[in-house]
């Protein structure tokens, strides 16, 4: 099977150091990838190049033409309702309806006319997942779309976008700082430190993973090292 | 995934015993008649310093002079006709502004080299008293309509274009990083976040402007009137005719408020997606 994403020595600064410092990764279609790092070490940056919102001078990248993005904030338009803000993206003549169904499958059926503002954050990061879903997006960009929100919502949502994955199969790439949450849902982890990958690691464990999992532990408990964290229950 | 069952807790029953809140309606008409006290109180004291003649009509009419010469000049026509003339003045001079000061605002907010040809005369023009160039204006348009609606379009463009611009300029980049990522296109863009982005500023633009456009009719119709509000205060001067001039006054402020109240529900619609406006 070929690659759907094929990156190579990919490089990128501001003027300072590097950020991206030679950066390789390929992702096969369906996959689903975590990417962890500490803060500043180029996870957002490099999500950006692979959703072509960077504006640097275009590196050889080989990336698939459909593509949605999740931000950390939802990013909604205000003055349009939930469903309008679903449609907006959709090239296609019952891009309402299209909008309709990717709101039940994120169980905002009754939210459908609510303004954004009104909605509570989780509505609103589910209302963003359905508005990147609805384009049937071959790679699904996540950049800690989840921190804004509770400890228990957050757990909710992990069930849901992994729900939604099993759906649409898309490959994803979901930036994150919850170790737990790479390791509940990622078929591999790849952790970013100075521009550079530190670590790769597959997680074969079948799902639903548990927490209390020796084998899921084991994980967290090197990413976690290789975060520079000692974990407490060491 | 659906939501699972909600426990309810915490509400009050119905008729909890407890000091009763007064309704807010009666509240608030309290509140109006405590505001309305003093004015009423101020009317009192000059309609019977009008009625001892402590204050004469030539310096100021009473209030009872002033709403039956107000109904005089309704009754005859006099005062509407004065008032649709005027109201055009300001309709097509505020036209004019709210046209050209979108589209200045847009080429300015749009593309840098817009704002770079654009920007810097506008906000130099900003800075001239521009009632002031009304005799500029009788020298270039003459003495009929042109100056008058000239002078209220130009009065009326920089709020517009002022507000509209930084609105403009201020929208949330990340909201239009998100309509990158939707392959919205620039049109698409432009018109799915920009402009609504913008509508806000735009629309405090519009009452600012309509606020300083009646301004500007009222100076620009003392000057070689022959129809309109201006023109029959002109007249009444020359009978020493206050009543007259303060009934003019009053509808200037009228139109101006209802011009204002257009906008503002103009804006409750157009802005109803805020949360303030919902709740
Ligand atoms: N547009 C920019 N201009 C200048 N520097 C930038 C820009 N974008 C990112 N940087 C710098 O690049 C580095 C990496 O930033 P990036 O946002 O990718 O980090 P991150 O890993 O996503 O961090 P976090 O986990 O806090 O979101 C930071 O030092 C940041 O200051
Ligand atoms: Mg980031």
């Amino acid at each position: 099977m070929s690659n759907l994403v094929d990156i190579r020595k990919l490089q990128r600064s501001f003027g300072g150091p590097a950020v991206l410092d030679g950066i390789d990764l390929t992702m096969a279609p369906g996959e689903f990838v975590a990417l962890l790092g500490r803060s500043g070490s180029g996870k957002s940056t490099l999500l950006r190049v692979l959703a072509d919102l960077d504006t640097a001078p275009a590196q050889e990248l080989q990336l698939p033409a459909r593509r949605s993005v999740v931000f950390q904030e939802p990013r909604l338009l205000p003055w349009k309702s939930v469903i309008e803000n679903v449609a907006l993206g959709v090239r296609h003549p019952d891009a309402r309806l299209l909008a309709k169904q990717a709101l039940a499958d994120v169980g905002l059926s009754h939210r459908l006319d609510a303004w954004p503002l009104t909605l509570s954050g989780g509505e609103a990061q589910r209302t963003a997942l359905a508005r990147a879903l609805v384009r049937e997006p071959q790679l699904l960009l996540l950049d800690e779309p989840f921190a804004a929100l509770d400890a228990l919502t957050r757990l909710r949502m992990h069930d849901l976008v992994f729900e939604l994955w099993r759906k649409h199969h898309p490959a994803v790439l979901l930036v994150t700082h919850d170790v737990w949450e790479a390791v509940a849902l990622a078929d591999r982890i790849l952790v970013l430190d100075q521009g550079r990958f530190i670590r790769e690691i597959r997680v074969d464990i079948v799902h639903p993973r548990r927490r209390d999992d020796p084998r899921t532990s084991l994980v967290e408990a090197e990413l976690l090292k290789e975060l520079g964290v000692e974990p407490l229950h060491a | 995934m659906a939501d699972t069952s909600t426990v309810s807790h915490g509400t009050a029953p119905e008729g909890a015993v407890g000091p009763v809140p007064a309704k807010p309606g009666s509240r608030q008409l309290a509140n109006t008649a405590r505001r309305l006290a003093s004015p009423l109180a101020i009317i009192a004291l000059w309609q019977i310093a009008s009625m001892t003649e402590l204050l004469s009509p030539r310096i100021l009419a009473g209030p009872g002079d002033i709403i039956s010469t107000a109904g005089r000049l309704v009754a005859s026509g006099e005062l509407i006709n004065g008032l649709i003339v005027s109201f055009l003045r300001v309709l097509a001079g505020f036209s004019i502004a709210l046209i050209l000061g979108i589209a200045l605002a847009l080429v300015s907010g749009l593309s840098r080299l817009g704002e770079t040809i654009i920007d810097p005369p506008i906000q130099m023009l900003k800075a001239m008293p521009f009632l002031g160039l009304l005799p500029l204006f009788i020298l270039w348009f003459g003495i009929g309509e042109a100056p008058k609606i000239g002078l209220v379009a130009f009065g009326a463009v920089f709020p517009i274009y002022l507000t509209l611009h930084g609105g403009i300029r201020g929208i949330d980049k990340k909201l239009i990083e998100a309509g990158q990522t939707l392959e919205l296109g620039t049109f698409g863009i432009i018109r799915h976040i920009i402009i609504p982005g913008a509508l806000p500023s735009l629309l405090v633009g519009v009452r600012y402007g309509l606020s300083v456009a009646w301004l500007s009719l009222v100076v620009g119709e003392q000057i070689n009137a022959s129809s309109g509000i201006g023109y029959i205060i002109t007249y009444a001067r020359d009978f020493l005719q206050t009543d007259v001039i303060v009934v003019c006054l009053l509808v200037y402020a009228i139109m101006g408020l209802l011009t204002d109240g257009l906008v503002r529900a103009i804006e409750a619609y157009a802005l109803r997606w805020r949360p303030e406006v919902i709740a």
